[in-house]
């Protein structure tokens, strides 16, 4: 096969022209993952995208070899998952991927999230690309939740009885919402096997949608450090071979450290309660979501009035919906917002004390640190970026990505 | 078009109902609706909790002092204002101040109060104390403090006889 940037592909294997020519598969992997031309100038911020596909593969594969071992029965949920550990020839491997894959892949998400911020990829005309993965966390997020519950040990009925409840908040229809999830009067067998039915079906639904985020990706290509437009193929590299062995190599560096938690401290992200069978008789003494969900468990509580705390954690994944239409300045890349660039990098700090705050009883320090914590994070989206976006005096940017590139070089 | 329009809208939203009443409780879940608990060995001052509907249910035989405590509490104090009275009353309409059944669930986000078991912190008011989020419940398991909206949910009961009693 011979190809050169923007010309159509000539294959000289007879059977893939064939294809081809009648459904132009090979085509369009020449054109998107082949030739597409790249910005020249990306870091490695931008292998999590990549890392993240590579996790939701992973997330798959791994899952549906569990299901085949899995009972979703309140009574044989708990012992099927320790079959799995113990008598299923590699079951622990696998389920051991799967749990700590459920980190990674957020680890992978959230950081690819804070590139997004970073960077400014969610302005203009990246909105819709920005929008869709905010669908996509969402669906991580149910997904997770869901996941969580199917070993049925004490914080997965504890945790979904917490999170379910949120629902009753809702005026008029919450408790029918609550009923309809439950499928009884509490977290029971009816509704353990709806969430396995919808952990099971919802990663195929992110798989769509994480194709019509690559579709919209490929509109207008990706941004970039500098987040200005490429002006032309100065600016751009063809994806294979530089990106695609650059990311090929942050995934492996990536997979080393999630390897090193899988082999090594395969329980250190999860909650040791979730090894007693679940008891709906007992409460744990403290109930804590995982790790991805502590920041977002945090602002639950810093509210205290129960509508209004659901609000608030919802509201936070609804303000980045709108996030594109919140920051008024014109620049993307904070490397030229040298106000804006310091406030990013405290909302980073400030998710962190949210989830400090929430992996803690709301006591003492806690309380005050966590209702600061929530107030900045609104402030944070809701006044700050589009009154900022008007004052601030962004530095010059360059006039191309190749000009700033060899500058770079030559300096 | 408005009317075929219209007429579609019907048929979608005939057809979604069949998968909507699908998530609803089945009629076995249904049937495993009501307990019968003998209260006998529960001494004044003790409380036991009970499975109702796959919920914990606390009966708590309550001292004089506590019946007085939740009586003396002005309406106006209470965010969900209910009397005592009318939370100790079965299904025959009969007042027995000296039982206390509730639904043993948190009216925040559905944890399950301390304050049944000897020895669990009661909170600030006699009553339960919820662990999750600190809501705090009165010797009537009325909710005084913390981000519960709600009293604790009082079940449909009835005392066969003294001792006997019927929950759901």
């Amino acid at each position: 096969m011979a190809s050169s940037h923007g010309a159509p592909p000539v294959f000289n294997n007879k059977v893939i022209a064939w294809i081809d020519h009648r459904l132009p598969i090979f085509s369009y992997i020449d054109k998107e993952y082949n030739t597409f031309p790249t910005p020249r100038n990306f870091n490695y911020f931008w292998n999590f995208g990549a890392i993240a596909t590579v996790m939701l593969v992973l997330m798959i594969a791994t899952g549906v070899v569990l299901a085949t071992n899995y009972t979703p029965n309140a009574d044989l949920a708990f012992s099927s998952v320790e079959r799995i550990m113990r008598d299923v020839p590699s079951g622990w491997l696998l389920r051991y991927l799967h749990m700590n894959g459920a980190s990674f892949f957020f680890i992978a998400v959230y950081i690819h999230i804070f590139r997004g911020l970073y960077y400014g990829s969610y302005k203009a005309p990246r909105e819709l690309l920005w929008m869709l993965g905010v669908v996509i966390l969402l669906l991580m997020m149910a997904t997770a939740f869901m996941g969580y519950v199917l070993p049925w040990g004490q914080m997965s009925f504890w945790g979904a009885t917490v999170i379910t409840n949120l629902f009753s908040a809702i005026p008029v229809v919450g408790d029918s919402i609550v009923t309809w999830l439950w499928g009884g009067f509490a977290i029971d067998n009816p509704t353990l096997n709806r969430f396995f039915a919808l952990h099971y079906l919802l990663p195929f639904i992110i798989v769509a949608v994480v194709a019509l985020h690559v579709v919209a990706l490929h509109v207008h290509g990706s941004n970039n450090p500098l987040g200005i437009d490429t002006k032309g193929p100065q600016d751009t590299v063809p994806f294979h071979p530089y990106y695609t062995m650059k990311d090929g190599f942050g995934v492996i560096c990536f997979l080393i450290v999630y390897c090193a938690f899988v082999f090594f401290m395969p329980n250190a992200l999860g909650d040791v309660a979730n090894y007693i069978p679940a008891n709906p008789l007992v409460t744990p003494t403290e109930i804590v979501p995982e790790w991805y969900f502590l920041p977002f468990y945090a602002i639950l509580r810093a509210v205290p009035d129960k509508l209004g705390g659901v609000l608030c954690m919802f509201g936070a994944i609804a303000v980045l919906f709108v996030l594109p239409w919140l920051d008024t300045s014109r620049v993307r890349s904070c490397t030229f917002r040298p106000v804006y660039k310091w406030f990013v990098l405290f909302l980073v700090v400030d998710v962190f004390a949210l989830g400090v705050c929430g992996a803690h009883p709301p006591e003492g320090w806690y309380v005050p640190i966590g209702r600061l914590a929530t107030v900045y994070y609104f402030f944070h989206f809701l006044i700050l970026l589009p009154v900022l976006g008007k004052l601030e005096r962004p530095l010059p940017l360059p006039s191309s990505i190749a000009e700033a590139v060899l500058l770079k070089k030559a300096a | 078009m408005v009317a075929s329009g219209a007429l579609g809208a019907v048929g979608v939203i005939a057809v979604a109902w069949p998968f909507i009443n699908n998530l609803n409780p089945a009629a076995d879940t249904l049937a495993l609706s009501s307990t019968e608990v003998n209260v006998k060995a529960i001494a004044v001052g003790q409380a036991i909790t009970v499975k109702w509907r796959g919920k914990p249910v606390f009966i708590r035989h309550r001292t004089p002092d506590e019946i007085k405590e939740a009586e003396a509490v002005p309406m106006a104090e209470l965010p969900d204002p209910q009397t005592d009275d009318s939370r100790v009353t079965d299904t025959a309409k009969k007042v027995r101040r000296e039982w206390l059944i509730v639904v043993g669930v948190c009216t925040h986000l559905g944890c399950v109060p301390l304050g049944t078991k000897s020895g669990d912190p009661r909170g600030e008011f006699g009553g339960w104390f919820c662990p999750c989020h600190g809501s705090q419940y009165d010797t009537s398991g009325r909710i005084r403090k913390g981000p519960a909206p709600k009293n604790l949910a009082v079940p449909d009961y009835l005392f066969s006889s003294d001792t006997l009693v019927k929950i759901g």
